[in-house]
């Protein structure tokens, strides 16, 4: 077959044909993958549930927390214990000032106000620096760096360098500190979810003093 | 042309990262573990593939002077199907990759291909060219990401030669990726150099 000339008529049809075939190629892909995609983010979501929380019997609704000083809310998973009696919540949260931008922690902290555990869920930190953020400051081995167990100060945490106590990863000192934002952030939005859990109870109420209440102990 | 010699050409003589020197972007962006090169090389050896037989089937049907953009739509078409199904069933490598992914459609590996190669030759050759080069990417993806693996970190895919304080940082971060990979195109020459 001889190939088609380039005349205005040939070529709109053939570009049409292109981009059509293309994009019905692309839909019929797209059903097929939805399903697991989301199923995989859910697992994902259920196994950091698992991996920051202690034992626990059930989990109870999300109460979604918006900081007034950025766009994104941050989640908390209250978790109860066979008896109904709250024993721990896992907040997912976040930062903006990693080395590279937007640091996603699923961190979890107990009735008494100690972290139990936390995973990091989404980085672009530099491999090998910044992305030992899991080993780091999850080895409870080396008590200067590791963060589980640790309370939150008035304050929050901070790297040692800044007068805190928790060492920062060698050369990732940037890294640490929003890790550490994002932990204090996770602390701040809890303690207003429990407050006003206390007094009204209502979730429109939670996010109003969250967010002032979060503006107003933020960092300087 | 012979098939066999088609297909093995991307390996040795034509090798598009040791040879070519093309695709440099994924090769030093992705080649941190080796892994991540295997992955990224297969990916683009699919994309390869498929685009390349599809070219060949479409050449005539292509006016010309807009062929580019035909391509282009294509190339984009399979890189976004590799990306949905690498999400959905691949999940840690498509984290690991992540921008990587969608840059394939800009790769000149695989628009040079369908340009160079698929729009003139037959469909069997054009898919065995793609197969040559693509396993030929893949091939030097994996060995650099093995080198820069095991000097950066002490692993190899993931299983620990030695310990990992003793790596050299350098080879994980980019600057170790122009290092590993111009040592690795010196030896390549000179066994090149040695068969002549």
């Amino acid at each position: 077959m001889a190939k088609l000339e380039s005349s205005f008529k040939n070529m709109v049809i053939s570009l049409f044909g292109v981009t059509l075939i293309a994009s019905a190629a692309l839909g019929l892909v797209n059903d097929v993958t939805e399903g697991p995609i989301a199923q995989t983010e859910l697992k994902k979501q259920k196994m950091a549930l698992a991996a920051v929380l202690p034992e626990f019997d059930h989990l109870g609704d999300v109460i979604k927390v918006l900081p007034k000083d950025a766009a994104d809310s941050v989640e908390i998973y209250p978790a109860y214990g066979a008896d109904g009696e709250e024993i721990a919540s896992a907040v997912k949260t976040y930062t903006y000032s990693g080395f590279s931008g937007y640091i996603e922690v699923m961190v979890g902290i107990d009735d008494v106000g100690e972290i139990t555990g936390f995973q990091v869920l989404k980085h672009a930190e530099t491999p090998g620096l910044g992305s030992k953020m899991d080993d780091w400051f999850g080895n409870t081995e080396k008590t200067g760096q590791s963060v589980i167990g640790r309370s939150f100060p008035n304050g929050g945490l901070s790297v040692s360098k800044d007068g805190g106590g928790v060492d920062a990863i060698t050369a990732a000192t940037i890294t640490s500190r929003a890790f550490l934002d994002a932990l204090n952030r996770a602390h701040r939005c809890l303690n207003n979810a429990w407050d006003t859990d206390s007094n009204s109870g209502a979730t429109q109420q939670i996010d109003q003093n969250a967010s002032d209440d979060d503006l107003a102990s933020s960092e300087q | 042309m012979n098939q066999w010699k088609n297909f093995t050409k991307g390996f040795i003589k034509e090798n598009p990262v040791f040879v070519l020197l093309l695709g440099m972007c994924p090769t030093l962006g992705t080649t941190g573990t080796a892994i991540n090169g295997l992955g990224m090389g297969l990916a683009t050896t699919f994309v390869l593939v498929m685009s390349n037989l599809v070219v060949s089937l479409i050449k005539n049907l292509i006016p010309d002077k807009v062929r580019i953009p035909a391509f282009i739509v294509v190339i984009a078409t399979f890189v976004t199907i590799v990306e949905m199904v690498m999400q959905a069933y691949l999940p840690s490598l498509y984290e690991s990759l992540g921008l990587f992914i969608p840059l394939i459609v800009v790769n000149c590996i695989v628009l040079g291909r369908a340009e160079a190669f698929a729009s003139k030759n037959t469909i069997t050759s054009s898919v065995i060219d793609g197969l040559g080069i693509g396993f030929g990417f893949a091939f030097a993806l994996t060995i650099l990401g093995s080198v820069r693996e095991l000097l950066g970190s002490g692993k190899l895919f993931d299983i620990t030669i030695y310990p990992e304080d003793y790596g050299m940082l350098v080879f994980i971060l980019a600057p170790g990726a122009f290092i590993a990979l111009g040592y690795i195109i010196a030896l390549i020459n000179r066994m090149n150099k040695k068969n002549a």
